[in-house]
């Protein structure tokens, strides 16, 4: 007599009974399968636990250590960048500085050219035209002295 | 005076002991059982593992008091039934949790059916119905669900069921007659 047929006469017979019968006994044996499964792994999970606190605690510290690297490996990429900014920055106020001074200089080569021009230009003599005068007399003189002394010949 | 209470301090530590290897001679008979019926009742693992656990832990803080009334597998079942009960109380969100586990036993209740000397679509049947019982397991009340399990899991006798849950033979008979109508009901419809 099954289990069923203990409290459930009324129906316990037939085929129906027989496929509720068979229905959990499979039922059954299905349960003690996987509670059997379930309660090796079980224990394996709680004895693995441990391990797999250090893997965690193995995966945080890389974690820090990367992340420290990777921070350390910025900042010192951060710095050097801040530094050639910085050298560029001076190289250009250099040449900035450079550029003025030599406009400054040429300003200065120009004012002084042209004060050179101012003091160095010709201005015409006040005795010129008595010095054109006997620049024409001497030539006047010349030429009769040659005359005179072609006659006496 | 000196000498009694050292003789009454060895008498209790080795009445301890003998406590002791009790109980640790009961957590390994009973112990698979208890975490099977939890299994089976809460579908889900890591729970019964937890509930197994508590149920042997009070276990052993009550049992000095346990008076052997009921056999040890009983008290423990009554210990077993009543932290399942207290869990599944104090779940807000106990609705969503038996769905979502309703949905994983449906699913898997039939994959763990030993094949033995059944050919295949013999087993496929079996599978069928395994999944059916699971079903209307799972749509049980909690107090059905657990007599169910005592019974056709646990194979329990009645006057057992009636001491672990507390209740009196009659009811246990009542609550088993409606839950396996449902399972009959339920193999009836899918034929």
């Amino acid at each position: 007599m099954s289990l069923m047929d203990e409290e459930n006469g009324v129906d316990g017979v037939g085929d129906s009974a027989g496929e509720l019968d068979e229905a959990l006994r499979d039922y059954r044996l299905s349960v003690h399968a996987w509670s059997e499964a379930a309660y090796g792994r079980a224990r394996t999970a709680a004895a693995a636990a441990a391990p797999n606190w250090r893997l965690a605690a193995g995966w945080a510290l890389g974690c820090v250590l990367i992340a420290g690297g990777a921070s350390a490996g910025v900042w010192g990429h951060h710095r050097q960048e801040m530094k050639a900014a910085a050298a560029r920055v001076a190289e250009h106020e250099r040449l900035a500085a450079e550029q003025r001074m030599q406009l400054a200089r040429e300003e200065d080569e120009d004012l002084l050219a042209r004060v050179d021009s101012d003091v160095a230009r010709e201005v015409p003599s006040a005795l010129e035209p008595l010095a054109q005068l006997m620049a024409a007399d001497e030539s006047r003189y010349e030429r009769n002295q040659k005359k005179s002394s072609s006659s006496s010949f | 005076m000196a000498a009694g209470v050292t003789l009454n301090a060895m008498r209790m530590t080795t009445a301890e002991e003998i406590a002791d290897e009790e109980f640790t001679a009961i957590v390994t008979r009973h112990r698979a059982r208890i975490f099977r019926f939890l299994l089976s009742s809460s579908r889900d693992v890591d729970l019964a593992e937890t509930l197994t656990q508590e149920c042997f832990l009070k276990a052993h803080r009550n049992w000095a008091s346990f008076r052997g009334e009921s056999t040890a597998m009983t008290w423990l079942m009554r210990i077993a039934i009543n932290l399942q009960k207290d869990h599944w109380r104090n779940r807000r969100v106990q609705f969503w949790k038996q769905a979502r586990t309703y949905a994983v036993d449906v699913n898997e209740a039939g994959e763990w059916l030993p094949s033995g000397e059944r050919s295949a679509e013999q087993q496929l049947l079996a599978r069928e119905r395994v999944r059916q019982v699971s079903k209307v397991v799972a749509e049980l009340s909690e107090r059905q669900r657990s007599i169910f399990l005592l019974r056709y899991v646990e194979e329990m006798e009645l006057g057992e069921i009636a001491r672990a849950t507390g209740l009196s033979e009659g009811t246990v008979k009542a609550h088993l007659s409606r839950a396996v109508t449902r399972v009959r009901a339920e193999l009836g419809e899918k034929r």
